[in-house]
């Protein structure tokens, strides 16, 4: 069933990138490939981090405001207070990590939803974020001058950049991680069925916290990845990024129930998001806002498909 | 397995459907090509259509959906290939538009930047494809000036001195001013401030007596003004509002304290919008000085250099217009923000 869902989003991300290409010249080319992956990073790592949480039958609305605060973060500790850049990275991920990790030990002792503990850590990060700076804050570093030019280049006019190959590496290693060792078949389980997970020895708690601390480091990692772009941190950017991150993790055929899916599932999604966004400024005439109507059509469509797989198994079995 | 077919077919009319709206606009910008194709009959140098690429940052205001406006309607004139893209106010949005852009292989950039720092590494990114970058209406900060061709915004500096100026001389250099200050900290109000104070230096008698925030909102100019009478009363003879929006909300607390705007107390605000011209023309304003949004013009003039090869200033001043109460009869007609 999760086969045939990722094949589905393959299909859409084909055909989208295909129609694309025919219509607008250039468009299928190295250059626009290597921007997808560079400019979708952010939205990319956040989303690896989304998956894992929404197998685990959770969410996590605060990854937005978490990647805001640490590229405030670390655009402070940079400019203001001569922190060392790679230094002032760790910081963010060990914070973003550790916040994740917080909520998750909340959700798991005190049995909270993970809407409403997530929903106040995303208020409580994003109100953190402006009280770092009210507003953005460039990086002038040697270090961050050469991380803007530094990339693996593809062709004459296409480079990979580093936040495309951080995200690259990060979706391997990932996948690793769910597919290939015990703690990726715990969070299937925990999100398949809790208790019969917890009956077959799996350490539900353990399992739980150590997913949305992942998703606190990827947030973070996101975050990092914007000041890399950008050259700047800016408290006010990634307002709605959680929805746009669900919304690929759920366009890529994972269940928001928990327990069915894959990250190259979310990969898939990731790139539809940012294909239809790039076909439009190719375009150059219609309006923006139609890529959020066709993300919006798409998503309602995918789990319009998947309620019919999952009722045509039901009916085989 | 029936289900995966319906699926399927339901994206696939999804794409069908965005593929057949997309051949529509295909076809209309096919239309200019075979033009371009014969040279030297269209186009304003005579040489190939450019293909413009303007990153705006979204439509926020009044002033901005102007912006848009101007530029659309010059790139029209000049049968330039126009690509727009909306960032809806954000900055990361704008970045991919302007690298989509560049990928594209446009011949010139305008970037209307949401925020000042942050666009180094695309900027750079343009700067190697050999693509001019145009900022308007707002600055960026940057160590590297080469990084764009040149910016093309009002001088808030001089906005302020103007209003100081007319006031001046409307009041015969004699004054007791009131000013609402914009939002701490931005340029506009920063820098209207600077303008203002300059203005009114050569008048000893004319004086700043109370400077408070109103935010740039009507509802603030409003309290602050209340409070502002309740303290200095009958001394105070004129406001000074960073935007038109303040001076608005300020005379209604002139009003509601029983004086008469426009002769008791002298209101100058700056902007120039619908709403102000509306008041100057009831005689309750007395001057607006215009941030002036149609920049199109002088966009493209700076483009078509741009794209020739030549260097630019790297500050261009649009030039923005005083108008009172004797001259805005004529002009509100016109006024579309």
């Amino acid at each position: 069933m999760s086969r045939l869902s990722f094949a589905a989003t393959a299909v859409v991300l084909v055909l989208l990138f295909g129609t694309a290409s025919w219509l607008y010249p250039g468009f299928l080319s190295a250059r626009v490939i290597a921007n997808l992956f560079g400019d979708n990073a952010a939205l990319g790592i956040a989303a690896i981090g989304m998956t894992f949480v929404i197998l685990s039958g959770g969410i996590d609305l605060s990854v937005g405001a978490v990647l805001a605060f640490t590229s405030t973060l670390v655009a402070l500790l940079v400019t203001r207070h001569a922190v060392p850049p790679l230094l002032a990275i760790a910081l963010g991920l060990a914070i973003g990590a550790a916040f994740g990790a917080v909520m998750g030990a909340m959700i798991h002792r005190y049995e909270l939803p993970p809407f409403l503990v997530t929903l106040a850590g995303m208020f409580f990060a994003r109100g953190m974020a402006f009280v770092l700076s009210l507003e953005s804050l460039g990086i002038s570093h040697p270090f961050y001058r050469s991380a803007a030019t530094f990339g693996i280049p593809l062709s004459a006019k296409a480079t990979l950049n580093a936040p495309a190959l951080i995200f690259l590496v990060l979706f391997a290693a990932a996948s690793c991680l769910l597919h290939a060792t015990r703690f990726g078949r715990d969070v299937y389980a925990v999100g398949g069925h809790e208790p019969s997970a917890r009956l077959l020895g799996v350490a539900v708690g353990k399992t739980k916290i150590a997913v949305y601390a992942l998703s606190g480091t990827c947030s973070a990692l996101a975050g990092v990845v914007a000041t890399l772009r950008m050259g700047s941190g800016n408290p006010a950017q990634g307002t709605g990024f959680e929805l746009d991150a669900i919304a690929c993790v759920v366009i890529g055929g994972t269940l928001l129930s928990g327990g069915v899916g894959s990250l190259a599932g979310t990969l898939n999604g990731v790139l539809i998001f940012g294909t239809i966004q790039i076909a439009l400024v190719f375009d150059g005439r219609l309006n923006s806002w139609w890529a959020r109507i066709v993300v919006g059509a798409l998503l309602l469509l995918f789990i319009v498909f998947q309620k019919l797989l999952a009722r045509a198994a039901s009916r085989r079995a | 397995m029936r289900a995966l077919y319906t699926a399927l077919f339901l994206t696939a009319a999804v794409v069908a459907c965005k593929k057949t709206d997309n051949k529509e606009s295909g076809k209309e910008s096919g239309k200019p090509d075979p033009a371009s194709g014969t040279s030297g009959t269209s186009g304003t140098s005579g040489t190939k259509q450019l293909t413009v690429g303007f990153a705006q940052v979204g439509a926020e205001s009044a002033w901005r959906t102007a912006e848009t406006g101007s530029i659309r309607a010059e790139a029209e004139k000049r049968k330039v290939n126009l690509k727009f893209s909306d960032a809806q106010g954000k900055q990361e949005n704008q970045i991919t538009a302007v690298r989509g852009f560049i990928a594209q292989g446009v011949d010139a950039i305008i970037l209307a930047p949401v925020v000042e720092t942050g666009w180094e590494p695309v900027l750079l990114e343009a700067k190697q494809a050999k693509i001019p970058v145009v900022l308007v209406d707002r600055g960026i900060k940057t160590s590297d000036e080469t990084l764009y061709a040149t910016l093309i915004a009002s001088d808030f500096v001089a906005e302020g001195k103007m209003a100081a100026e007319w006031m001046a001389k409307k009041l015969n250099g004699k004054a007791a001013v009131v000013e609402l200050q914009g939002t701490p900290g931005s340029a506009p109000a920063i820098d209207r401030k600077k303008g203002f104070e300059e203005g009114i230096k050569a008048n000893p008698n004319m004086k700043i007596i109370a400077s408070q925030s109103g935010d740039f909102r009507r509802s603030n100019g409003k309290e602050v003004m209340e409070a502002l009478l309740k303290k200095h009363g009958k001394e105070i003879t004129a406001v000074y509002a960073h935007n038109d929006d303040m001076a608005l909300g300020a005379i209604q607390a002139i009003e509601e304290s029983g004086a008469k705007p426009g002769t008791d107390v002298i209101v100058v605000s700056v902007d120039g919008v619908k709403d102000a011209f509306t008041a100057m023309v009831e005689g309750k304003l007395s001057a607006s000085v215009e941030c002036n949004p149609l920049l199109g013009p002088m966009a493209f003039d700076a483009v078509e250099k741009a794209v020739a090869g030549q260097t630019l200033p790297k500050r261009q001043v649009v030039e923005d217009k005083l108008f009172d109460t004797t001259n805005a009869k004529d002009v509100i007609a016109t006024r579309q923000y």
